[in-house]
């Protein structure tokens, strides 16, 4: 699947693992949450970069303490219309502090681009075909926000007392 | 009146143009009617049995003439020449075309006003007592908030993609006109021990197949933490509500589920990490947005004006019963010496509730702009009304309305009928409702037996999602399909103010032809046992429901 990173269609160095295949050997890695926890030891001590998966229905406080050993945390989109993950997103950002990459996947359409930004996911994997220049302008489509979040980009109650 | 600035302006336009490479993608095939349903939604555009319907929104019930006028001129030239007014203090118009409802939101755009979020799996379009600033026992306005709430919920990044819909109403009313209780969140402004003003939280309200009257979890809440605390309550639900089944998805369903108090632990937990943060608003932006709905500026009449309009007025009302009546249902108490509330019913005998014409609304514009400062409100009964008319001015405003339909003495009487779209334009719809609306407002067209009546509120639903909120009328009415026919199932004791309460089913459904007999025996019961002025809930409180089914169901 194409990957979208500061705008652009990236290469994807991570490899996303199933739980029966075996781990790459020295490349970055993506596993589920029921294999970090079967195989922590193991993936803790593997000598490659490690990122984990989070289903819809496993919010980030099932990694809490261990937040900082992954570089990548993917969060599923199981449809568009299932937002739980909007909230993951900000709980990883604004409550846990985390600083690596959040990725969203599964079902990642343009037109929730800006959101999920905002949101703070930096890196999306869309589907095959999805043209970088419509995902560009849907970026661009609105640009004033009623909800500071740690996006950093400034809300209009606080522009508005800045003004005045 | 709150007016746009740069920002609001800006976003709304932005919206528009996002809205319209949006429907250029569904027309040019590059989107599914799958996957452009959930955009157009979120842009209250829906499709229905014959055409596309676009909601338009109006923010806690509060517009201006010039709007009106824009409205009118979209139903004219978008639509039939008429427009629907909701339940919700929004309007409706039944047959736009698709490819030109971009204009028409630029239209919209042009007097500050738009569709975001009148539908879709968001925070919708807030609601607000109608009578907002103008109630004597008001402890502030409620607009005030609900404008905070309206921007803050606009485009929420984090809660565009909720379980379901959610709503939010506020009252600053200890008289609940908002129905706080029947929505998923309710606010009702309350104080706290040393005076100062906050908020009653009420969450888990709502109507549809799994009504709940909603759950108080917190007493007083500062009104410096409104939008964390929100924030707080919707982050609980977009995380833990049911997703795997669209009728339990409500956030009523999460609180029965969890229990009122576990879920009030969640929330409070959340909060506190909230609380204080980048989220609460800055202390100028309430003033600045408080300052918009500054009282307009009223005329102070002398003690010895006054008598003499008094007696003019006394006058008016003794030699023409017409008027009588219209004061009598129509008009409202105002926290002004000199002014009163002129409620505008859009339930004439035998009409479609809601509705009005391009013509009318033409009316209402410059009957707002002679007598009301320019403003009017819509009501969630789907009627209107002119918050600010001088009571020497009633007169002259009622003639006016009469000649065009518009001053039916009927506002919160049994002709005052809150009905859904039903199986006329609906495709969720099981029965018809406007035509039993029509026929039962027929069959009490007298005046005279209306106000003899007196209060009565009758709701009806086209189907089990319960849009006609027929719950809590006193009188619900709900239509089923029972194996192809149409039945009407009657439930009585139903209220959505302050006593908020679920009616209860009295007996067997009716038939289509004998649903407007049974109301009417109803009523007829009512007239018959009720003692003194007694409502026609406490009548039934007192009594039960015995003497109702003797009646009914006797001759069956």
């Amino acid at each position: 699947m194409p990957l979208i990173k500061n705008d652009e269609i990236t290469e994807d160095p991570w490899i996303a693992v199933d739980d029966e295949d075996s781990l790459p050997e020295g490349a970055p890695a993506i596993v589920s949450l029921a294999r970090w926890r079967a195989e922590r030891e193991t993936l803790a001590g593997r000598n490659a970069p490690l990122g984990i998966r989070l289903r819809a229905d496993q919010p980030p406080a099932e990694i809490a303490e261990d937040i900082d050993r992954f570089q990548v945390i993917a969060l599923e989109f199981p449809s568009f219309g299932d937002g739980r993950a909007y909230s993951y997103a900000r709980l990883l950002r604004e409550r846990h502090g985390y600083r690596g990459e959040v990725r969203a996947v599964g079902q990642v359409l343009r037109d929730q681009a800006l959101f999920m930004r905002r949101c703070g996911f930096d890196a999306f994997e869309v589907a095959e075909g999805t043209g970088v220049a419509g995902w560009r302008e849907a970026l661009g489509e609105i640009s004033v926000f009623y909800q500071p979040t740690e996006d950093g980009r400034p809300a209009a109650p606080g522009l508005r007392t800045a003004v005045g | 009146m709150y007016r746009y600035d740069e920002f609001d302006h800006t976003l709304v336009q932005e919206r528009v143009a996002q809205f319209r490479g949006q429907v250029a993608r569904r027309l040019s095939g590059e989107l599914s009617e799958e996957e452009f349903k959930p955009l157009r939604l979120m842009n209250g555009l829906y499709l229905q049995l014959h055409a596309y319907m676009l909601r338009v929104a109006i923010p806690y019930g509060t517009f201006s003439a010039r709007q009106m006028r824009t409205l009118a001129d979209i139903a004219r030239r978008y639509d039939k020449g008429y427009g629907h007014f909701t339940t919700r203090q929004n309007i409706q118009y039944n047959w736009p075309r698709l490819d030109r409802v971009p204009d028409l939101l630029d239209e919209l755009a042009g007097v500050e006003m738009h569709a975001l979020q009148t539908s879709g799996n968001c925070i919708r379009n807030v609601t607000a007592d109608h009578y907002a600033g103008v109630a004597a026992e008001e402890i502030e306005d409620p607009r005030i908030y609900a404008e905070l709430i309206r921007q803050w919920s606009s485009l929420h990044p984090e809660f565009s993609f909720l379980p379901r819909k959610f709503k939010i109403a506020v009252t600053g009313s200890p008289h609940d006109r908002a129905a706080v209780k029947v929505h998923d969140i309710g606010l009702q402004m309350c104080r706290d021990e040393d005076g100062a003003p906050g908020f009653a939280v009420l969450v888990g309200g709502g109507l549809g197949r799994s009504p709940f009257v909603a759950k108080k979890i917190r007493e007083f809440l500062p009104k410096r933490h409104l939008l964390s605390y929100l924030e707080a309550i919707l982050r609980v639900y977009n995380q833990l509500g049911r997703r795997d089944n669209k009728y339990k998805a409500r956030i009523k369903i999460l609180v029965h589920e969890l229990g009122a108090e576990a879920f009030t632990e969640l929330v409070e937990a959340e909060w506190a990490e909230l609380k204080d943060g980048t989220v609460e608003l800055p202390a100028g932006e309430v003033a600045r947005i408080q300052s918009y709905f500054a009282p307009p500026p009223y005329e102070a009449f002398s003690g010895a004006t006054l008598e003499i309009q008094n007696r003019e007025f006394e006058v008016r009302r003794f030699e023409d019963r017409g008027f009588a009546n219209w004061l009598r249902s129509n008009v409202a108490a105002h926290k002004a010496p000199g002014y009163a509330i002129a409620n505008i019913s859009l339930k004439p005998e035998g009409g479609v509730p809601g509705d009005i014409t391009a013509e009318q609304m033409d009316l209402v514009a410059e009957l707002a702009e002679r007598f009301g400062f320019g403003e009017i409100r819509a009501s969630h009964q789907q009627n209107l009304l002119m918050p600010d008319v001088k009571r020497a001015d009633l007169y002259a405003l009622w003639q006016a309305l009469g000649r065009h339909g518009l001053a039916s003495p009927n506002i919160g009487l049994v002709a005052d009928i809150i009905a859904c779209p039903g199986l006329d334009y609906c495709t969720l719809a099981n029965a018809r409702a406007i035509p039993v609306a029509q026929a039962i407002s027929e069959r009490f067209a007298d005046p005279a037996r209306q106000h003899a009546i007196g209060e009565l509120g009758i709701k009806i639903s086209g189907c089990i999602n319960a849009c006609g909120h027929h719950h809590v009328g006193q009188i619900g009415i709900l239509g089923v399909d029972k194996k192809g026919v149409e039945f009407y199932q009657i439930t009585l004791g139903g209220a959505a103010d302050e006593n908020a309460a679920l009616g209860k089913i009295i007996g067997p459904a009716f038939g289509y032809d004998q649903v407007v007999d049974a109301v009417e025996t109803i009523v007829d019961t009512y007239l018959e046992i009720r003692v003194d002025d007694e409502a026609f809930n406490q009548t039934l409180t007192r009594v039960g429901f015995a003497p109702f089914k003797e009646k009914l169901y006797a001759a069956h």
